[in-house]
């Protein structure tokens, strides 16, 4: 687990590194005529498919019967936060030069930033809480608090969606895998709240 | 307090073309086409004969050859702003025929060559602003759009200019989905298409056309957004009506038949206040947009009691 857990790290990384890279032209790379652009949509990107990875880990573990893959949500959760914390970050300092009129009024005035910020501020409690120290300290509660990853999804997904000119198709395909993931959450939430009791049948914790 | 945005690319920023094709042959030579880089155009395009006109032209220094050919809009071959460099290579600007029909005493069917042969072409150095708050300064080689109209002598009941752009989904690989309505149209009234600044271009840093740039004939009409300048044109047909365009077609609240660059207008989703200048690099602030992209003197005359917010 330990060596699974090391390459998944070093897969997180990886993107990451590449970035970096291009940033700096090592061996001819770049960030091309709009750099820019071209981190806010990197960064952006990867933030939204590490979310929908962490999303994946519960049918994934439920499916292969593997529980101890559970405990690989936190992992990615805290990367897909370190990307997308990276993406507002580059939007912050590079594109709005810290001028916090103007950073107001988009957030306010358009929807597209509206519920990207939104989002981000939802996934901020996750970050902080995803300690063993604060799941004891909340118990029950942080299984309700970590439910905002799902809106925190969606909005992500709008988020993407609202920015695109004419050629749906990418955030199209993100929708699609997050409908999913949601899908398969909604099918189990209801299968477990309808089993019906059978006095016959009724299984024996237990046995 | 904001800096002040600077007010054009510094020279040092311009990657010399003859640099700029060295870089691209020792990349090949060590990463080799796999990565590809050799684009279609890998080849010294073709020199071409052109005055300056400064007059007609910025004085601002223009972006670089890579930038202006490596960062385009031209959905025919791909939407990502990478797609049309790295998939261009196949297309086939030539034989060119270009076909002007409509409210006109000449029309045909006619060569390229032959469109083009009784024209000067001068070289225009123009700023181009894209929709997405985007900028370049382009240093083109064409001919005025009114001299040529001139020859095909448009009628009175001409009152517009229709573009059509070629469909070949053979070779434009874009155009097998329907992101946008193909064949691209685009439209003018035809002051604007009159206008002394608006020309056809066939050419880009004294050379010819690059495939992704709109190879072998394509509009500038500078104070546009950079959507109506339609790329690799077939067809120019006079009309009485206003024609439909692409975008207004694919979105009518957010495209408008004038398009003209206006940073008090916003687009619905985004701000048009400001853009981003390409090529300034990482840490240069966006700079104020200007209206009618800096051409207002030239033509804020066309639009003289017109309603601009109405008028997208």
């Amino acid at each position: 687990m330990k060596k699974g857990r090391a390459l998944l790290f070093v897969a997180c990384v990886a993107p990451l590194v590449w970035l970096v890279a291009r940033a700096l032209g090592v061996a001819g790379l770049g960030l091309g005529a709009n750099p820019i652009e071209a981190l806010l949509r990197f960064l952006g990107l990867w933030g939204l498919r590490l979310l929908l990875a962490t999303l994946c880990i519960t049918p994934l573990s439920v499916r292969l019967r593997k529980p101890k893959l559970m405990g690989v949500r936190r992992l990615l959760g805290l990367f897909a936060f370190t990307y997308l914390g990276l993406h507002f970050l580059t939007w912050l300092v590079l594109d709005q030069w810290l001028s916090a009129s103007r950073i107001v009024a988009d957030i306010a005035k358009r929807p597209y930033i509206t519920v990207g910020f939104t989002a981000l501020l939802m996934l901020v409690p996750l970050a902080v809480t995803s300690t063993r120290g604060w799941m004891r300290r909340l118990g029950r509660r942080w299984h309700r608090l970590h439910k905002l990853v799902y809106p925190a999804a969606i909005l992500g997904c709008v988020h993407f969606w609202w920015q695109v000119k004419a050629d749906w198709r990418e955030p199209l395909a993100y929708a699609v895998v997050l409908a999913g993931l949601l899908v398969w959450r909604l099918r189990r939430a209801r299968r477990a709240t309808t089993i019906p009791i059978d006095p016959v049948t009724m299984p024996r914790f237990g046995a | 307090m904001r800096p002040t945005p600077p007010a054009a690319p510094r020279p040092s920023e311009i990657t010399p073309r003859e640099r700029y094709l060295n870089r691209r042959e020792i990349i090949a030579g060590v990463t080799g086409a796999s990565l590809g880089l050799v684009a279609g155009n890998a080849a010294a395009a073709e020199r071409l004969k052109y005055a300056k006109n400064p007059r007609l032209s910025l004085s601002e220094a223009p972006n670089s050859y890579e930038d202006i050919t490596t960062y385009n809009n031209f959905y025919e071959f791909g939407t990502d702003k990478a797609d049309p460099s790295a998939r261009a290579g196949h297309f086939r600007p030539k034989p060119w025929t270009v076909t002007v029909a409509g409210e006109a005493e000449v029309t045909g069917a006619f060569a390229l060559e032959d469109i083009l042969r009784p024209h000067a072409l001068e070289e225009r150095i123009y700023r181009l602003r894209c929709v997405e708050a985007w900028s370049m300064v382009i240093p083109w080689v064409g001919l005025p759009l009114g001299d040529l109209i001139k020859r095909f002598k448009p009628t009175s009941r001409a009152r517009y200019v229709a573009f059509k752009t070629v469909q070949r989904p053979s070779e434009m690989p874009g155009q097998r989905f329907p992101v946008l309505d193909w064949p691209y149209v685009e439209g003018l009234r035809i002051d604007e298409a009159m206008h002394p600044l608006t020309i056809l271009a066939v050419g880009l840093y004294g050379e010819v056309l690059p495939n992704q740039n709109g190879a072998p004939l394509r509009l500038v009409v500078p104070w546009k957004y950079g959507f109506k300048s339609i790329k690799s044109i077939v067809e120019i047909r006079f009309t009485e009506k206003q024609p439909p365009t692409s975008w207004s077609l694919s979105a009518p609240r957010e495209y408008g038949f004038y398009a003209n660059v206006n940073p008090g207008v916003d687009h619905p989703r985004w701000s048009q206040a400001e853009e981003r200048r390409i090529g300034a690099g990482l840490f240069t602030p966006r700079q104020p947009t200007l209206m009618f992209n800096g051409y207002a003197g030239q033509v804020a005359g066309l639009y003289a009691g017109m309603d601009l917010r109405k008028n997208l």
